[in-house]
C-alpha cells in the first residue's frame, strides 16, 4: 500500500484530499481540565482562524466557572504531584517527550496553520518543544542540588534548605507562538512540582490542545496541568484574583494590561512572574535558563538539633 | 508551684545607652532634622519619653533617594573586595557597640536586655560579617557569572528587631551593590539612628545608605518613589499587600517577610521537657513579637493535659518586669496601640468560649504589659486561632493522628514557620516535608542565624532572606 506524501497530512483535517475520496473525522478541540476534556459548561465556542483567514476550527469558551473548576482540580492534583519523586516527574516529562514526537508531523501542521507558517518552520518549532520537555524532564531531580544546600549555621544544629513547589501556578500562555512558548511557559512549573492552569494563546490554541491530549497519555496525573481556552481579557482576572492560586504568569499578557493583574494578584500575595519586554524580545528559541524554575519555587529551611 | 526563688535585681544602667537629648535623619552622608513631624520616642516599660526624633518628610525622601542614586554607581563600581572591607568594618563596631546597642534596643522597644544582648545585637553583628564575605564572591552564588546590584533599594522595617532587621535588609544590599533608603518603625527609631552613626564612623561614601525615621507616609513615599528600583519589606501581611499592590507591574522589585500563625506540632513520644520549654521559647521570646512565633500549639491528644499541666508550671516560673534587669523572660509590649491589639483579641477569645489561664503575674503599675496568657479548649474557627496576635498569647488545639496535625497545621493563609516535637526521626521529615512553611523547625523553636534562608509561603511573603538565598532578592535578572 502506498503511503501517503508527507505533504498531505499538512492539509487541515477535514478536508477532501486528492489521495482519497474519504470524508474526514474531525477533531473537537475541547477543555482539559481535571484528566478530562469537557467542553466550556457554559456552552460557548469561539471561531479559531488561520492569518489568512481560513477557519480552523471551533475552540472552547471557556468561562469563569471553567476557570473555577480548573483551580480545584490543581489544587487536588498538587499534593500527589508536589510529592512524586524528582525522577518520577523527570519520567514523566519525558514520556511527553516521546508523545509529542509520535504526533510531530500532526503538531507541525496545526502550528503551520495557526501561524501561517510554512511546513519546515513550524516543524523546527516542533522539535524545539520537544526538545525543551527533554531538558526540563532532565531538570526534575537537578533542581533541588542547585538551589539548595546545607547552611552552616554557627550552633550545635543541622540545617538545610530546598526548593519546594509553590502550589497552583496560574499561567497566560503567550500570545504570539502556538506551542513552542506555550511549552516552554508550562514545563519548568510542572519540572518542579507546581500544578498549572493554563490560559492558551487566543488566536491559536488549537496546537495547546493537541498537546493537552497528548499530555493526557503520558501518565501526568489528572488535573496537574489544566488548559483552558478562549478570551484572555475574560479570563485573567478571575486567574489573578483567585484565593486559590499561588503563582501568577503574566509572560502572556502585555504590560499595560498587566497592572490590574498584578494588583488583584496581591490579594493573597501572589508569587508574579511578569518577564520585561526586553526579556520576551529574546523569544524562546535559546537556551531557557533557570529563572522560570527559580520562580514558582519556595525555599524551606529545615532545622534539627545535633546531640547524642 | 513553690514559690519563686527571690532574685537580686541585676539591672544594665540606662546610661550605657548614651541617649541623647534630640535624634533626626541620615541623609547623603549627614545627619540633621526630618522636615516632618517631631515625635517622642518613648520606653514602653515606663510610658517616659526616651527623645525626641526630628522625623523625615517627603521632601527628605526626595533627597535620600536622589542621594542614593548617585552613589549607586560608585558604590557598585567598587570592586567587591572593597564593599567587603566597609561591612567588616561595620560588623566590628557592632561588636564594638554590642553593650550600648543592646541596652538602647531594649529601652527603646521594651525587650528583655538579655534578648537583646545574647540575640539581636550578636546575630545583627554576625549577619554584617556574613554578607561582607560574599561582596567578592557573588560570582559563585549561583546567580550567574557576573551578577548586578538592582540599584536603589528602599526597606522597610518593623519594630520587633529593630537593629537585627536594619542588618538583615542593609548588609545583603550593600554586598550585592545596592544603595539603601531605609525607615525605621516609627516606634523604634533608636537603634537604627546609631546604626547610621556607625555606618558615618565606618567611613562608607555619603548616600550609599539612607535612614528615615518617621511613620507609614514615610515608607509610602518610598514605595512609591519613582527612583527607587527595588522594595524590601518586613511587618504585616495586610500592610505587605498594600504595598504590593503600589508596586504592581511597576518593575519594581519587591520581597516581602510577612506575618505567620505557626504551628508548633507536639507528638505523644516528644522529650515533654524540652518540648515545653521549645514551646515556651516559641510563643513567649520578645513577647511574642515574632513574626514566626510559635502561635499555634498543636498537642497530640493522648498528652494535652499532661502537657498542659507542665506548661503551667513553666510558666509559673517566668519573670515578667523591667526588661533592663538581666533576670527578666518577659519584658513591656511594644507599644500602646500593640497592647490594645493584644487585649482585644484575647477578650474575643473568652468570647468565643475559649478557657483563658495566665499565671499569677504582677504587672508594673507605668507601662505596656500583657501578661503570659495560654488558651486551651481553642476551635480552628475562632480568631485566636487564625489571627496573628503578635503578642504573648498562646492557642492551645489538639490532634490524633499526624495526617490531622498537617491539616490543621496548614490550615491557614500564612507559611513562615512551624515546629515539630518527636523523638521518631521519620516521623521528623515526614512532617517537614508536608508542612507549607518557610522555615521547619525540629526539637528546637526560633533559631537564627544568618546562613539559613528566612521567609514564608503562601500570605506569610516571599524572598529569602539570610544565606546564599538572601542574595537574590538584591541582584538583578
Amino acid at each position: 500500500m502506498p503511503t501517503k506524501p508527507a505533504a498531505a497530512k499538512t492539509k487541515p483535517a477535514g478536508k477532501k484530499t486528492a489521495e482519497s475520496d474519504r470524508v474526514a473525522v474531525r477533531k473537537t478541540y475541547k477543555l482539559y481540565i481535571g484528566g478530562a476534556f469537557p467542553r466550556s459548561e457554559s456552552g460557548r465556542s469561539y471561531p479559531v482562524s488561520s492569518p489568512d483567514g481560513r477557519l480552523l476550527a471551533h475552540a472552547a469558551q471557556a468561562s469563569r466557572k471553567d476557570l473555577r473548576e480548573a483551580v480545584v482540580a490543581a489544587r487536588k492534583a498538587f499534593g500527589g504531584w508536589s510529592r512524586a519523586t524528582a525522577y518520577n516527574r523527570g519520567q514523566i516529562l519525558y514520556r511527553i517527550a516521546e508523545m509529542m514526537e509520535g504526533r510531530r508531523e500532526q503538531f507541525a501542521a496545526e502550528v503551520a496553520a495557526a501561524d501561517g507558517a510554512a511546513i519546515g518552520p513550524a516543524l523546527a518549532e516542533v522539535d524545539a518543544a520537544i526538545d525543551r520537555w527533554v531538558w526540563y524532564a532532565g531538570w526534575t531531580d537537578k533542581w533541588a542540588q542547585i538551589a539548595g544546600g546545607s547552611n552552616p549555621v554557627a550552633g550545635p544544629y543541622f540545617n538545610f534548605s530546598l526548593p519546594e513547589p509553590a502550589g497552583v501556578v496560574g499561567v497566560i500562555a503567550p500570545q504570539d507562538s502556538a506551542l513552542l512558548a506555550f511549552v516552554s511557559v508550562v514545563a519548568p512549573a510542572l519540572a518542579t512540582g507546581n500544578s498549572v492552569v493554563v490560559v492558551a494563546a487566543a488566536d491559536k490554541p488549537l496546537p495547546a490542545v493537541s498537546l493537552s491530549e497528548a499530555m493526557a497519555t503520558s501518565d501526568l496525573p489528572g488535573g496537574v496541568l489544566n488548559l483552558l481556552t478562549g478570551s484572555v481579557s475574560e479570563l485573567a482576572p478571575w486567574l489573578a484574583s483567585h484565593r486559590d492560586v499561588n503563582c501568577l504568569d503574566l509572560t502572556g499578557v502585555a504590560p499595560p494590561e498587566r497592572v490590574a493583574l498584578a494588583e488583584a494578584a496581591a490579594d493573597n500575595v501572589k508569587r508574579v512572574y511578569a518577564p520585561s519586554p526586553a526579556d520576551l524580545a529574546q523569544g524562546f528559541t535559546g537556551e531557557p535558563g533557570t529563572a522560570r524554575l527559580a520562580a514558582f519555587t519556595e525555599t524551606k529551611t529545615v532545622w534539627h538539633p545535633m546531640g547524642v | 508551684m513553690s514559690k519563686l526563688f527571690e532574685y537580686a535585681p541585676a539591672p544594665e544602667s540606662p546610661s550605657i545607652a548614651r541617649l541623647k537629648p534630640h535624634y533626626g535623619i541620615f541623609v547623603d552622608g549627614t545627619f540633621r532634622a526630618g522636615r516632618g513631624e517631631a515625635v517622642k520616642t518613648v520606653n514602653p516599660a515606663t510610658e517616659e519619653p526616651l527623645a525626641e526624633v526630628a522625623e523625615a518628610s517627603a521632601a527628605d525622601v526626595d533627597d535620600a533617594v536622589a542621594a542614593a542614586r548617585a552613589a549607586s554607581e560608585p558604590w557598585a563600581g567598587l570592586p567587591g573586595s572593597v564593599r567587603a572591607k566597609y561591612l567588616f568594618r561595620i560588623a566590628r563596631a557592632i561588636q564594638e557597640r554590642a553593650r550600648e546597642l543592646a541596652v538602647l534596643e531594649s529601652l527603646d522597644n521594651g525587650k528583655p536586655i538579655r534578648e537583646s544582648r545574647d540575640v539581636d545585637v550578636p546575630t545583627a553583628a554576625a549577619h554584617f560579617f556574613y554578607y561582607a564575605g560574599w561582596a567578592d564572591k557573588l560570582g559563585y552564588a549561583g546567580f550567574g557569572p557576573n551578577p548586578r546590584p538592582i540599584g536603589v533599594a528602599g526597606q522597610v522595617i518593623p519594630w520587633n528587631f529593630p537593629l537585627l532587621m536594619a542588618a538583615w535588609k542593609i548588609a545583603p544590599a550593600l554586598a550585592t551593590g545596592n544603595t539603601v533608603v531605609l525607615k525605621p518603625a516609627e516606634t523604634t527609631p533608636l537603634t537604627a539612628i546609631t546604626l547610621a552613626e556607625i555606618i558615618a564612623e565606618c567611613d562608607l561614601p555619603p548616600g550609599v545608605v539612607n535612614v528615615l525615621p518617621g511613620g507609614p507616609a514615610v515608607g509610602q513615599a518610598i514605595v512609591d518613589h519613582p527612583g527607587v528600583d527595588k522594595i524590601a519589606f518586613t511587618g504585616s501581611t495586610a500592610v505587605g499587600k498594600m504595598i504590593q499592590k503600589s508596586v504592581a507591574a511597576s518593575g519594581k522589585r519587591l520581597s516581602l517577610e510577612l506575618g505567620g500563625k505557626a504551628a508548633n506540632i507536639v507528638f505523644d513520644d516528644a522529650a515533654l521537657d524540652q518540648a515545653v520549654e521549645g514551646i515556651v521559647n516559641g510563643i513567649f521570646f520578645n513577647q511574642g513579637h515574632v513574626c514566626c512565633a510559635g502561635s499555634r500549639l498543636l498537642v497530640q491528644e493522648s498528652i494535652h493535659d499532661e502537657f498542659v499541666a507542665a506548661l503551667h508550671d513553666r510558666l509559673a516560673t517566668l519573670r515578667l518586669g523591667d526588661p533592663l534587669d538581666k533576670n527578666t523572660d518577659i519584658g513591656a509590649i511594644n507599644s500602646a496601640a500593640q497592647l490594645a491589639r493584644i487585649r482585644e483579641l484575647a477578650d474575643s477569645g473568652v468570647a468565643e468560649g475559649a478557657d483563658r489561664w495566665s499565671p499569677e503575674c504582677a504587672l508594673p503599675e507605668r507601662g505596656f504589659w500583657f501578661p503570659p496568657t495560654v488558651f486551651t479548649g481553642v476551635s480552628p474557627a475562632t480568631r485566636i486561632a487564625r489571627e496573628e496576635i503578635f503578642g504573648p498569647v498562646l492557642s492551645v488545639l489538639t490532634f490524633r493522628t499526624p495526617g490531622e496535625a498537617i491539616e490543621k497545621a496548614n490550615n491557614t493563609p500564612y507559611g513562615l514557620s512551624a515546629g515539630i516535637w518527636t523523638e521518631k526521626g521519620s516521623r521528623i521529615l515526614w512532617m517537614a516535608n508536608r508542612l507549607r512553611a518557610g522555615v521547619v523547625w525540629a526539637n528546637t523553636f526560633n533559631r537564627f542565624d544568618p546562613t539559613s534562608p528566612f521567609g514564608g509561603y503562601k500570605e506569610s511573603g516571599f524572598g529569602r532572606e539570610g544565606g546564599r538565598h538572601g542574595l537574590e532578592a538584591y541582584l538583578a535578572h
